[in-house]
């Protein structure tokens, strides 16, 4: 039985119509539609596009909540192996309603699924993580040369082979950091690349540098002798034990415990005997009940928050922060001091 | 300054009566290898053992590996300033034995020692499953500070490497390699048409057993300077330290600095190497600002074109790499930095905690985040106590049947920032 190919593609190019068509709902045909039959074409009988799902783009991104759950309903009806979605060019809204509905078939239906953009579609940002994406010319007049790859593409996620690097298989990289063997041991590489560098002749990174996020200082807090703080460290100190086995390095959690608990460090990235002998010289619980005690602070927050930052993924410790922020907040906490080894 | 080494292959290792090299055996006395360690009182017992590729051993925890070397002609003798007198090495000739080694296993902080996997895919990620290891694992008397634990270790497997290395002293090498770097000036003079080259070392120095010793001297307490290649040849550059074990550099690594060997590779090809400024990586910012101006000074004074800049560690020192690398662009000289990431066990978190646009040409050892099974072994050299808790582990990575699941970062020399592997990593 061939493989079954739902696509997704825009009033424009289903032929309805352009802008002044944009506002049309999603509809479900037999078959191909538009620049589907050149895609089947290219499956040679080992695929099908047995559906092809049509929304306007206005409609997709004013009612994206509701035109995503009618089209994943229309395309899961159909049974896919596999969906694609566009190509959608240099078309804004149709770069981001292909990604959105490529990324919710992968993540709400579990079926592959690729789109198809140029490079400056902000479809590609926003998505890319979370679907494939094959780069194309910037107008329709690409369709041509993207239709083979395209198809290919999809045949090689239906029929479940792995997927090769991004320049192997020529997708938008996702930004995964993934390790493999060379041919050459690093040191020679690096010497290569100095040499090449050094002639002016091109040569490849093998890490481009990534961008940090600029985080603005809050603004001081008015009088800290009525204000309640928090401690969070990302030092490691818990409780004598561990009882929450933080990692000693690319820690999975982080845990909230009582200031008179705190007991020793689970951080594998120092030496912990001083950290264990008091553990007030990571988490300075000590200076602060003086500092309640002469007046200077108003209170503090009978709980600390703790992970180990040794090795730990910087998405990781992003969604720590988030839960730890919205407790303190909850909790009626002012400001925080954050302690680092 | 030109040494020749001279590479005896040593393709088996054994215990017997009497310890010597023929036709290729490294043959160990292993009462008299615990005679010489039990001399330090701070040991209480020691065990030998061998470990030879292939086998299905595990060693853990893995505190340094040191590759017996021997001075036969020349100034000094190996590890000079700590066993050798602190005469000038790195001239004259000296012996190996290549393709053996001598690990140190201990309990020594827990959680910053590693793991050597013999057999498995564990032995595809650390170069230390292609050799013939002799493995002393120390046990400590009670009471003992890491310290000192840490100090006697240290001392322990420099000794067992030096009884080893002098084994080969009427040795023929089957192989003499001969490196040369002459005075700066001669140097300059004989490749004019060739970039200038250097090498800029920087060496694990956070303190509080993150330590580096050169000729001796605690690193921390350096300020740049000058070495010739040929120096960390004959050890001048030993291994103190206790960290993550996928990129702490070990007295080995050291010895086999592999830019060092590419750069001699070009030497007179494509560049004129003349010389490795070694620095430090300490905690406070001073310190780093200190160190930083000045290995960019020394090589605006040595006239470089271009320089190859490797670290040790990950976090912390990602902030002396990336400071080492604006402040030498910024004397219109050429680098290329040698690194490892950490973004995270799915890849997709930024890889250093510093970075700058003068980082443009980078080659790295690997996400040491990425995770690994690693299958049961017959025999675990040590102990798999810490399996849970060293660096890269989680409560349950040591699964009943003996297997570890974790991150690569617990294998020792997995993502090496010397780029002693084959491996890199890639953007999906």
């Amino acid at each position: 039985m061939a493989i079954r190919v739902v696509h997704y593609i825009n009033q424009f190019f289903a032929g309805i119509g352009g802008e002044e068509q944009a506002h049309i709902g999603p509809e479900l045909r037999e078959g191909f539609v538009g620049p589907g039959m050149a895609l089947n074409a290219q499956f040679n009988g080992e695929a099908e596009v047995v559906a092809t799902v049509i929304c306007g783009d206005s409609y997709f991104g004013e009612n994206m909540e509701t035109a995503s759950k009618e089209v994943l309903e229309m395309i899961s009806s159909q049974n896919p192996d596999v969906v694609i979605c566009g190509p959608a060019f240099n078309a804004g809204r149709y770069g981001t309603a292909s990604g959105a509905v490529a990324a919710a078939v992968n993540k709400e239906l579990g079926i592959p699924s690729v789109t198809a953009m140029y490079e400056e579609n902000p479809g590609v940002d926003m998505y890319v993580k979370e679907t494939y994406i094959l780069p194309t010319a910037n107008s329709a007049a690409g369709m041509r040369k993207i239709v083979k790859p395209l198809a290919a593409f999809a045949l090689k996620l239906a029929k479940g082979e792995e997927i090769l690097s991004p320049e192997e298989d020529g997708y938008f990289p996702q930004g995964a950091r993934i390790n493999y063997f060379t041919e050459k041991q690093g040191g020679e590489r690096a010497v290569d690349m100095l040499v090449k560098k050094l002639k002016d002749e091109e040569f490849e990174t093998e890490y481009p540098m990534p961008v940090f996020d600029k985080v603005d200082p809050s603004l001081a807090v008015k009088d800290l002798s009525k204000a309640k703080i928090a401690i969070v460290t990302s030092g490691g100190i818990v409780p004598t034990g561990n009882p929450d086995k933080i990692e000693s390095s690319s820690a999975s959690k982080y845990g909230q415990y009582k200031l008179d608990d705190a007991g020793e460090t689970a951080h594998g990235g120092y030496d912990p005997t001083y950290a264990n002998a008091n553990p007030d010289r990571v988490l300075p619980v000590d200076v602060l009940k003086e500092a309640v005690a002469e007046g200077k602070v108003g209170s503090l927050h009978e709980y600390y928050y703790s992970t180990t930052g040794n090795g730990t993924a910087v998405k990781s410790s992003k969604a720590y922060a988030a839960e730890i922020a919205k407790t303190l907040i909850a909790d009626g906490v002012e400001a925080v001091i954050l302690t680092s080894t | 300054m030109k040494l020749e080494i001279g590479n005896i292959i040593i393709n088996d290792i054994q215990f017997a009566e009497v310890s010597e090299i023929s036709n290729g055996v490294l043959r160990v006395n292993d009462s008299e290898i615990k005679e010489l360690i039990l001399k330090d009182e701070c040991f209480k017992d020691v065990t030998v053992e061998i470990a030879r590729p292939g086998e299905s051993v595990r060693i853990t925890p893995v505190k340094d590996v040191i590759e017996p070397r021997v001075k036969v002609e020349g100034n000094g003798g190996i590890f000079p300033g700590v066993l050798s007198k602190v005469d000038q090495v790195g001239s004259g000739r000296t012996h190996v034995l290549k393709g053996a080694a001598v690990v140190t296993a201990g309990q020594i902080v827990g959680f910053q020692e590693g793991i050597i996997d013999m057999c498995g895919v564990g032995a595809e990620y650390t170069p230390f499953s292609k050799l013939n290891n002799l493995v002393v694992v120390l046990e400590p008397v009670d009471g003992l500070t890491p310290y000192e634990y840490e100090e006697a270790c240290r001392m322990a497997g420099l000794k067992v490497a030096e009884h080893l290395g002098k084994l080969a002293i009427d040795v023929q090498p089957d192989e003499v390699e001969t490196y040369e770097t002459k005075n700066f000036a001669e140097q300059s003079a004989e490749y004019p048409e060739l970039p200038k080259v250097g090498y800029v070392y920087m060496l694990q120095t956070q303190g509080l057993l993150h330590d580096t010793y050169v000729y001796g001297v605690d690193a921390k307490q350096i300020i740049p300077t000058i070495l010739y290649p040929t120096e960390i040849m004959d050890a001048a550059i030993i291994s103190g330290n206790c960290v993550s074990a996928c990129d702490k550099n070990t007295t080995y690594h050291h010895q086999n600095n592999p830019i060092i060997k590419n750069l001699y590779a070009q030497h007179g090809k494509e560049i004129n190497f003349v010389g490795v400024i070694i620095t430090n990586e300490n905690v406070y910012l001073a310190d780093k600002e200190r160190s930083s101006n000045m290995t960019a000074k020394l090589a605006a004074f040595l006239g470089l074109d271009g320089a190859v800049i490797s670290q040790e560690g990950f976090g912390n020192p990602d902030t002396d790499l990336i400071m080492n690398c604006k402040k030498i662009e910024a004397e219109g000289i050429k680098t290329v930095i040698v690194t490892d990431e950490y973004a995270g066990q799915d890849g997709t978190s930024q890889s250093l905690a510093d970075a700058d646009v003068a980082a443009n040409a980078v080659v790295t050892g690997g996400n040491a985040n990425m995770t690994v099974v690693l299958p049961p072994m017959d025999r675990v050299i040590g102990t798999l106590d810490f399996a849970d808790k060293i660096a890269g582990a989680w409560a349950g990575s040591l699964k009943e049947d003996g297997s570890i699941e974790a991150e690569i970062q617990v294998i020792t020399g997995a993502t090496n920032e010397l780029g002693f592997n084959k491996m890199s990593a890639k953007t999906y």
